[in-house]
């Protein structure tokens, strides 16, 4: 145990996800070492987007404004909208320029075992943007691991009666990895999520 | 330290880091075990999908002060993908595996009856030939048979009078007698403590025999006699999907 604020400063660190607490010693050391110009811009960085970043109220996912910067261009396609669970998972496909849609943020996956179900994701809002019938796909992009694919099985199902193309990405398989190194269960949703190619 | 090896079914797992995962896990012959998963959320991870909940695994894991770490892990039966494809199968295999966890509440006790009784349900709930929730239940009367609260469902609980009786009494161990019976215990159709019975006892004939409207009465009583011998109530019990 350190004096006073120092200990503050580790517990608040250690509360941190994926932070342990060797790690919050580590950082709470580091920024006493550190120039409190550094210091001050970091304090400054959280601040502000504690102040000013909120999350879009379309699509869930974070903005500076009442809508994210996607919602707002009107040059995305609206009868497209991809599913994913984290806003960090919007960066990650926009940095694909594959897609040309929107967006609709659940706010995590359904995990049962967490006390996590439909209710405490955005699936009424999900159900809510579909109602008006613009929307014509629907891409399923929750994460390929269990929580992810429960979640997609789930949504699939709700929105069955609406009659949308509903997709899911095909997934696990590593670009430029060889097939014979994937493990079997990773081949086999690939092979469940398969595409037909048009030639 | 030194390596050891095993079965276990993945209970749940949990973030660690950037990459890895605290893995919990029943084991045949250890008990329950929790151990961290490296470098398994990377996409070229060698464990891939191995160590995701349902999974029923062959390891090597490394013995830790705190925590193994798990060292190799082969596929024995892969029972993720046709969980996680079927929603009232996911939720109930997650009450099953959150039951497991917590009727092993201390790590690295042997509890083989109720690791096979694990890998039993999540085969038949994959196989698909039985309605999940009964599957389910089925799964919580034995469990709780194994930790030693198997209720009856007709001789009497208190006095051992051969029933079949009209009362059910979650506190008391079951059914209860006219002369053992207390104010305010349950009294349900007499199908429901037969189709209970026959699901503690694996009679899936008789089980489903039983007309569909006791079902949703047995679950309940099921539920209520797991959560009184339970000190925490489960959380993903209320979020089971019934049909
Ligand atoms: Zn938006």
């Amino acid at each position: 145990m350190y004096e006073g604020v120092v200990q503050d400063l580790i517990d608040e660190l250690g509360r941190l996800p994926g932070v342990g607490p060797k790690g919050a010693q580590r950082i709470a050391f580091h920024l006493l070492a550190a120039d409190p110009a550094d210091v001050r811009r970091l304090v400054a960085a959280i601040t502000e987007v504690k102040e000013r970043v909120h999350f879009c109220r379309v699509c869930g996912n974070v903005a500076q404004d009442e809508e994210c910067r996607i919602c707002r261009d009107p040059r995305r396609d609206v009868t497209v909208l991809c599913v994913v669970e984290e806003p960090k998972d919007v960066v990650a496909i926009e940095r694909t320029r594959e897609f040309r849609g929107r967006y609709h943020v659940l706010g995590g996956a359904i995990s049962p075992i967490e006390g996590v179900g439909p209710d405490d994701l955005r699936v009424r809002e999900l159900m809510t943007r579909l109602a008006d019938g613009v929307v014509t796909e629907l891409i399923l992009a929750t994460d390929p691991n269990l929580e992810g694919e429960a979640t997609a099985t789930y949504l699939a199902r709700l929105v069955k009666p609406m009659g949308l193309t509903v997709t899911r990405l095909a997934s696990g398989l590593p670009v430029g990895g060889d097939l014979e190194y994937a493990d079997e269960v990773t081949l086999g949703r690939a092979f469940e999520g398969r595409r037909l190619i048009d030639v | 330290m030194s390596l050891y090896r095993d079965q276990g079914v993945v209970l749940r797992t949990q973030k660690l880091g950037e990459a890895d995962r605290i893995v919990s896990l029943l084991t045949r012959e250890h008990g329950r075990v929790r151990a961290v998963a490296k470098g398994v959320r990377r996409t070229r991870s060698r464990f891939g999908a191995r160590l995701e909940p349902f999974m029923h695994v062959d390891l090597q894991l490394y013995e830790g002060r705190s925590l193994d770490v798990v060292t190799q892990a082969e596929t024995v039966a892969s029972y993720g993908a046709a969980i996680a494809g079927h929603y009232p199968r996911y939720t109930a295999a997650t009450v099953m595996v959150e039951t497991a966890e917590r009727f092993t509440s201390e790590e690295r006790q042997p509890a083989m009856q109720q690791y096979l009784l694990l890998v039993g349900a999540l085969r038949t709930l994959v196989e698909g030939e039985r309605v999940p929730e009964m599957v389910l239940d089925a799964f919580l009367l034995r469990s709780l048979a194994v930790a030693g609260y198997a209720p009856s469902f007709a001789d009497c609980a208190r006095c051992g009078e051969p029933g079949p009786h009209a009362s059910f009494g979650v506190s008391h161990g079951g059914a209860l007698c006219a002369s053992c019976r207390v104010p305010g215990v349950a009294t349900p159709a007499p199908d429901t403590l037969l189709l209970l019975a026959a699901l503690l006892s694996g009679e899936w004939a008789v089980a489903e025999g039983v007309e569909v409207r006791h079902r949703r009465e047995g679950s309940g009583l099921v539920a209520a006699y797991l959560q009184w011998h339970l000190e925490r109530g489960l959380r993903s019990l209320p979020l089971v999907e019934r049909a």
